[in-house]
């Protein structure tokens, strides 16, 4: 399996940090992690190159997660990466909304290292 | 926030009896699962004056209104960012007010989840940290006041729930 290329965003250093570690120990430890501190950064990234999975926040400033994927849908190379919220929003509203333009998926903060697992490894087609 | 709380339909949700139980659990339940550590509620925690020289506050707006504070000594809040990073060395300033920060903002979340209404009719602010321990907080509408004190590593950290009424 070639190596695969993940994009966290979060304004939180310490989170994109947890959320690396999480996935080192799923299993991913030779993915190549890129982290955004915002949607712009992160729309500046996937811009940049090609990624296999994102991990991001909602509430952040500067640029939303929720804003931040409806941006993502209008990029043409950005189109089939599945993208995950990682957040502390537990608005259900605020959830649809998010799997309504895009999300493949819903983490809640706090999270388990197996709760990463769980949504992220099938949504890279590896075999728990 | 994307979502705007609409007030015709805004129902404010006032402080009970039970809230002081669920901030404990929520507070509890954080620290379990990000800093692998389980806090203890310190006897009469809701007496004495908080202290310590780091203060992460979140703020919350729509079906209540308040700030939701952590305050503990640096010392403390970087043995937490220490136990949040899986680090043995030592944590820069930047990541303990931002692993602080992290906590008070998830500790905040899970308690509303907590109580059905505020889940979705309660938004919450970019968290702050305020280093220092030379300052007091005074709330100036005569809202709801939970304060607790838990326990890590011997070591206090308080919350406090200031609520508008």
């Amino acid at each position: 399996m070639s190596k695969q290329r993940i994009l966290i965003v979060d304004d939180s250093s310490v989170m994109r940090k947890i959320i690396e570690r999480s996935l080192r120990q799923a299993g991913l430890e030779e993915a190549e992690v890129v982290e955004a501190g915002n949607g712009i950064e992160a729309l500046a990234q996937v811009r940049e190159g090609v990624f296999d999975l994102i991990l991001s926040d909602i509430n952040m400033p500067a640029m939303d997660g929720i804003e931040f994927l409806r941006q993502l849908a209008t990029i043409e190379s950005a189109k089939g990466i599945p993208v995950v919220m990682v957040t502390t929003e537990g608005s259900e509203s605020r959830v649809v909304e998010a799997l309504s333009i895009g999300a493949k998926g819903y983490i809640r903060k706090p999270f388990t290292p197996d709760q990463i697992k769980e949504r992220v490894m099938p949504l890279l087609g590896v075999l728990r | 926030m994307n979502t705007m709380l609409d007030a015709k339909t805004l129902k404010v949700v006032r402080p009970d009896a039970t809230w002081p139980t669920l901030l404990d659990c929520a507070v509890k339940e954080v620290f379990k699962i990000m800093v692998q550590t389980d806090l203890t509620t310190m006897p009469n925690s809701e007496e004495g004056t908080p202290t310590g020289d780091t203060t992460a506050m979140i703020g919350l707006a729509g079906a209540l209104c308040g700030v939701l504070s952590i305050r503990c000594t640096s010392h403390t809040a970087e043995s937490i960012t220490r136990r949040m990073l899986g680090s043995t060395g030592g944590a820069s300033s930047h990541e303990v007010s931002d692993a602080i920060a992290e906590i008070c903002n998830m500790v905040a979340g899970n308690f509303k989840d907590k109580i059905s209404v505020l889940a979705e009719q309660c938004m919450l602010s970019v968290p702050m940290v305020i280093r220092g321990d030379d300052y007091e907080m005074v709330t100036i509408a005569n809202g709801a006041h939970i304060a607790l004190c838990l326990e890590y590593d011997g070591k206090p950290i308080w919350i406090c729930l200031a609520a508008h009424p």
